[in-house]
């Protein structure tokens, strides 16, 4: 049985490559066959986050139009050999998205793996409508900051109304996902808590990733940050997450500060 | 507990407070007018259309402006007429 996850928040800039990256990883490296799919037309970056951007030959618009079978366009990852990418078009235009030409790739993918994960462009438009359109699933993937919180909650509204599974009636099984999560900022008052988000956005948590250093060195050498470092913070919180997905019950941990006593001391005459 | 006395003994304000307030009253706001008609765009478009019948006008200057309150709101409608308006209007009188 295979589903459709599309990872998606409105805004950009909160972590929808990385997180597609990383879950897309950890997923295949518990042993699912998994398929991330860019669906950012003319930005396209899951191909660098995953390290196969010389690897690219064709892409999604490719097979959406016909000009390529879906085995040319998908890439084979280097490292997990049950993990693929189909990258998006970098030159063509997002109008290029036909739900028709989707809706048969989405379906095609959904006979040969157990996940697609859909990575989504930030906005509303197009491109993000496409890529949530056939979902089961959705990972919404929130900073904890205002204006990423209402992005999000207008996102909820989308996967209520806008999806196939919406206008069956059904629903589309949304998760939060809280990212770039700074412990001595929200233990300092600075930054809406947990709480505070998943209140707000009436919608239950998927996992907690740190702000950390790993994210950038792991898009920095093109590698899910579940792979280049495996036993870091943000690693551990993304394998917990896609253990959450496949329905396994996780304790979730709160990341929480990890300041020595000079640390404090100095922090607090600075302050 | 702790992180309230931490910021009692640093005398400082925590800002969390106000951003989850803040979005919750945008959100519910936000959330009701989802789906519903653009209010705004309907009213400048009847006031324009109610208006033109008695006014020549040009259509880009009507501005309607909505200022929300704590207790009221304000609704603007500024409407640029031509000064020989009147004479138009004996004309066709």
């Amino acid at each position: 049985m295979s589903k459709v996850l599309v990872v998606t928040s409105g805004k950009g800039g909160v972590g929808k490559t990385t997180t597609t990256a990383a879950l897309g990883a950890a997923l295949a490296q518990r042993g699912d066959k998994v398929v991330v799919v860019d669906f950012d037309v003319g930005l396209r970056n899951l191909d660098l986050v995953m390290g196969a951007e010389r690897r690219v030959v064709f892409d999604l618009i490719n097979v959406v139009q016909g000009v390529a079978k879906l085995p040319q366009a998908l890439i084979r990852d280097k490292r997990l050999e049950n993990l693929w990418l189909l990258p998006a078009s970098q030159t063509r235009d997002k109008d290029a998205l036909t739900e028709e030409g989707v809706g048969k790739v989405i379906d095609d993918l959904r006979g040969r793996f157990d996940w697609v994960i859909c990575d989504s462009p930030a906005g509303i438009e197009r491109g993000a409508s496409m890529a949530m359109r056939f979902a089961d699933e959705a990972v919404i993937v929130t900073n904890p900051e205002v204006s990423s919180v209402r992005d999000s909650d207008r996102i909820i509204g989308m996967l209520d109304s806008k999806t196939v599974r919406a206008e069956k009636g059904e629903r589309v099984e949304k998760h939060i996902l809280i990212t770039r999560y700074d412990p001595s900022r929200a233990a300092r008052g600075e930054m809406l808590t947990i709480d505070d988000i998943l209140e707000i956005l009436a919608t239950p948590l998927l996992g907690i990733i740190p702000e950390s250093q790993d994210v950038l060195k792991a898009s920095n050498v093109g590698t899910p940050v579940t792979l280049s470092n495996a036993d870091g913070a943000p690693a551990r919180a993304y394998m917990d997450a896609a253990k959450r997905l496949c329905g396994e019950n996780v304790t979730m941990h709160v990341p929480a500060e990890r300041r020595g006593l000079m640390d404090r001391l100095l922090r607090r005459r600075a302050a | 507990m702790s992180m309230g006395l931490l910021r009692l003994l640093r005398g400082k304000k925590a800002s969390a407070p106000v951003a989850r307030e803040r979005l919750q009253i945008l959100l519910a706001h936000e959330r009701g007018m989802r789906g519903q008609p653009d209010l705004l765009g309907v009213l400048r478009e009847e006031i324009l259309a109610v208006v033109s019948r008695h006014v020549t006008l040009d259509p880009t200057k009507v501005i309607v402006r909505l200022e929300r309150g704590d207790e009221v709101s304000t609704l603007e409608v500024d409407i640029e007429v031509p000064n020989d308006f009147e004479r138009k209007k004996v004309a066709v009188a």
